[in-house]
């Protein structure tokens, strides 16, 4: 297991992804932040709470977006409960900032800009993503925003622990065969 | 996660978890449904067949939109002008229609404990759609959901069924299921429509059904089953209404408001009167808005299963 961001090192992270999301989107005025469920939410949390901050702005639009029933794998793998899908605000023409914690083979992102137009016609679509698992994409998918790229192989599995629910803020990476099963 | 059966044959044979499982899936579905596009591509992949050898109005409407509103391409079948007139059998029926490359069946069947039967048979998932006398499991889970949705946990809640106990599925599916999440249920109505040792399932009867309307949270009244009652079991319907029919002057007389169900179709003036049924304390309406969601649900959830097992 090798620490890939520690928790000082996380939270410089986070804030400077925060800085520039503002930095491009300044008041954010046309902009509205949607976190992927389940594991995309803490992130999105954070930034979400760093940008109104930063901003000034405090009636930032921040949604939560649900993909399970847009998966490709639904008869490959074993059956996902949904979780939740919280957008109380209209999309149509504006800037939508995609948040996910691990971005990986792409297809979740896919998924997610699928649910994503079910909802109205945004301007633009962008993507942020704390950890960029690079060169193991299985889609034409690429970051807008990324907190820290690593270079890793299928056995491996990079796991994002937050404070909220782990008790601690860190990134590891695991040897998947040795270390879990 | 995933449910604990292949089939959903009966409530029976669901636990408490299963049936949380799918009320928790339902409610994303809701919100689905007041989407603008309440549709989602989920299923796109599946094909289902909806078999119907009995009339349906409502079940099968609400099978075949949560089908299509999952994505799923969907047959329908009904018994009346098909080849069943001409003497072919269930599974051989059955098997022509899977032999489409249909992936599951939703079925009705006036045979009690035919889905089960054909589960021994086939490799498709089954849904029942309602078995005879026996089982009708998506009618008892939205029942259960459109209860939970007024009156929160069921767990002490208390419901009574009214009517005829006897010859409904409605009633046997909404005892296992109610059971299960830990409600109370008195089931009433005329002596010669309940059955007896009804007690071993875990309900008490009460003949008064004002005694019932008084001590319950909310009753559910079935309809009458006349085309399944093969010798006369009461006068008239008249005599019915006067003695087993719930009317608003009833309710009024009542020291709550309890809620009003009723699975459909309704008989006007027979178990319920329209000034109960158009009442604001009657959720008839919601309770066939929460179907299309709950089979939404349950097609779902039994749908991921399909790799397993090949």
């Amino acid at each position: 297991m090798k620490t890939l961001l520690s928790s000082t090192h996380m939270n410089i992270t986070l804030q400077r992804l925060a800085h520039q999301l503002v930095e491009n989107h300044l008041s954010f005025a046309d902009t509205v932040l949607i976190g992927i469920q389940p594991r995309g939410i803490y992130l999105s949390d954070r930034i979400a709470r760093l940008v109104k901050k930063i901003s000034g702005n405090n009636n930032i639009n921040y949604g939560l977006l649900d993909i399970t029933f847009y998966r490709d794998d639904v008869h490959t793998t074993n059956i996902q409960v949904p979780s939740h899908t919280d957008i109380s605000f209209s999309i149509e023409d504006k800037n939508v900032i995609l948040i996910d914690d691990v971005l990986y083979t792409g297809r979740t992102i896919r998924s997610a800009m699928d649910a994503l137009i079910d909802f109205g016609r945004p301007k633009k679509v962008e993507l942020l993503t704390l950890i960029d698992r690079r060169f193991s994409r299985e889609l034409p998918v690429q970051p807008d925003y990324v907190g820290y790229s690593v270079d890793t192989i299928l056995t491996q599995k990079v796991k994002v622990y937050w404070d909220e629910k782990d008790g601690k803020d860190e990134v590891v990476l695991i040897e998947k065969n040795t270390e879990i099963k | 996660m995933a449910l604990s059966v292949k089939h959903l044959l009966g409530i029976k044979e669901l636990n408490a978890q299963d049936i949380e499982q799918i009320f928790q899936t339902a409610d994303n579905f809701k919100q689905v449904l007041q989407r603008p596009i309440k549709k989602v591509p989920t299923l796109r992949d599946t094909t289902v067949a909806n078999i119907f050898f009995e009339n349906s109005t409502r079940t099968r409407l609400s099978f075949e939109l949560a089908e299509k509103r999952l994505g799923a391409d969907v047959v329908n079948f009904s018994a009346s002008g098909s080849s069943v007139s001409k003497g072919e059998t269930l599974i051989d029926t059955v098997n022509n229609i899977l032999a489409m490359k249909v992936d599951m069946v939703v079925m009705r069947h006036s045979a009690s404990g035919a889905p089960w039967f054909l589960a021994q048979h086939i490799d498709a998932s089954i849904v029942n759609a309602g078995d005879g006398t026996n089982e009708h499991p998506t009618q008892a889970l939205l029942d259960a959901y459109s209860m939970r949705e007024q009156l929160g946990n069921l767990k002490g809640k208390r419901v009574a069924i009214l009517g005829d106990i006897m010859h409904s599925r409605v009633a046997l599916s909404n005892i296992y299921c109610l059971n299960k999440l830990g409600a109370e249920v008195v089931v009433s109505g005329p002596p010669t429509l309940i059955p007896k040792h009804i007690e071993s399932l875990g309900v008490k009867v009460e003949y008064n059904v004002k005694k019932a309307l008084e001590w319950c949270d909310v009753a559910n009244v079935l309809r009458i089953q006349l085309e399944r009652q093969h010798k006369p079991l009461f006068s008239t319907l008249r005599e019915y209404a006067l003695y087993y029919g719930v009317n608003k002057q009833m309710l009024d007389s009542l020291e709550k408001d309890i809620v009003i169900m009723h699975p459909g179709p309704i008989n006007r003036g027979v178990e319920i009167n329209s000034d109960v049924a158009d009442s604001k304390q009657s959720i008839i309406l919601n309770q066939v808005e929460n179907g299309v969601a709950i089979r939404m649900a349950v097609i779902y959830l039994l749908s991921g299963k399909r790799d397993m097992n090949e």
